[in-house]
């Protein structure tokens, strides 16, 4: 009954119990914490807009995105992905989702954040119904735990439109 | 004679009992680790709930040896969500997030596009040859958890096969003759 064997068994196990119920207690505290994130893009230019060879359309665009995500930062918050993704719907497709840009933050020194850059990703439609169309773009992020429960929320910003013509 | 077949049977019978009662302890640990697997394929509704991460295209987020939990709701897939999915004639499922979603009317029109976070690259490199996009048949589950670390024990054992059957023979002789 009180061999070596029983004992380190014993200890294992009751240590490895508090172990998983801090890492669960920890998660939990991350629902405590309510942020109030922002964020702003703008299409600066539209660089070219054109029908590729097997006929889909492609476009290609300037954006400044600013965002401040520092509140999102709790104790148990390892790093934030974040991306912008346009966001539009067609006849065929009712939800198309496609990622513009992302970026890994890996504290919250680096959470406020004003960035200049073209689409990191090809804009590339199933098709060809990109002329005029309208759109939105959404900022997500997706906060990775040090241990625990993914959380993930996201921005709308909407009422963006893409030229009528290829240029 | 009558004697001696007496004590032999009374051996024996202590014997018998013995082995029987440890075979029974073994074989409610199998099963009871097999009926916690089983409930938590029912619950979350893939076929495998819990995978270990194998490479590091996902770091900083995720490093190998990380636990992932997963699951298959009926919520649709969504750009940024991390998927694990099987490329068709390939054994190993990869852990990757997804970047680009084309929903159609039906699963057989929705298509997914992904990306390691640590990759320069989408993963249409990792998938077969003139397939530009997966699809839902591809894809096993989501992750929706993390436990840093856990999955090593089994890394280790799945490189090094020596370990795991000089681990399983221990424990198994340990239960075999261990007395309550």
């Amino acid at each position: 009954m009180h061999s070596f064997g029983y004992r380190a068994n014993a200890l294992l196990t009751f240590s490895l119990t508090i172990l998983a119920l801090m890492c669960a207690i920890a998660s939990l505290t991350d629902s405590f914490n309510s942020p109030s994130p922002s964020a702003q893009v703008q299409v600066l230019n539209i660089n070219w807009f054109q029908k590729q060879p097997n006929g889909n359309d492609e476009v290609s665009m300037t954006l400044n995105i600013s965002g401040d995500l520092q509140s999102l930062f709790t104790w148990n918050t390892k790093q934030v992905f974040v991306f912008l993704a346009a966001e539009y719907e067609t006849r065929k497709k009712p939800l198309n989702q496609i990622s513009l840009w992302d970026g890994i933050i890996p504290s919250k020194e680096h959470a406020k954040f004003l960035i200049h850059t073209s689409n990191k990703y090809r804009f590339i439609d199933q098709g060809t119904n990109l002329r005029g169309r309208e759109f939105n773009l959404t900022l997500h992020w997706h906060v990775m735990p040090k241990t625990g429960k993914m959380l993930a929320d996201k921005i709308v910003m909407p009422g963006y439109r893409l030229p009528k013509e290829y240029r | 004679m009558g004697w001696v077949s007496d004590t032999v049977d009374s051996i024996k019978s202590i014997k018998l009992r013995e082995a029987l009662h440890q075979v029974i302890t073994l074989g409610m640990i199998v099963t009871s680790a097999l009926i916690i697997w089983k409930g938590l394929m029912c619950i979350t509704g893939t076929e495998s709930p819990v995978v270990v991460v194998l490479s590091g295209s996902m770091e900083p987020g995720f490093q190998r040896g990380d636990i992932l939990f997963l699951t298959m709701s009926k919520d649709p897939i969504r750009s940024g969500d991390i998927v694990v999915f099987n490329i068709d004639g390939r054994d190993i499922p990869i852990v990757h997030r997804v970047i680009k979603v084309h929903e159609g009317q039906d699963t057989e029109d929705t298509y997914y596009l992904t990306k390691g976070d640590n990759n320069p690259t989408d993963d249409r490199v990792l998938y077969n040859y003139n397939q530009d996009w997966l699809q839902k048949k591809h894809i096993m589950g989501r992750a929706v958890g993390f436990l840093p670390y856990a999955g090593w024990a089994t890394i280790i054992m799945s490189e090094k096969p020596i370990i795991k059957y000089v681990l399983v023979g221990a424990l198994g002789l340990l239960v075999l003759t261990s007395k309550e």
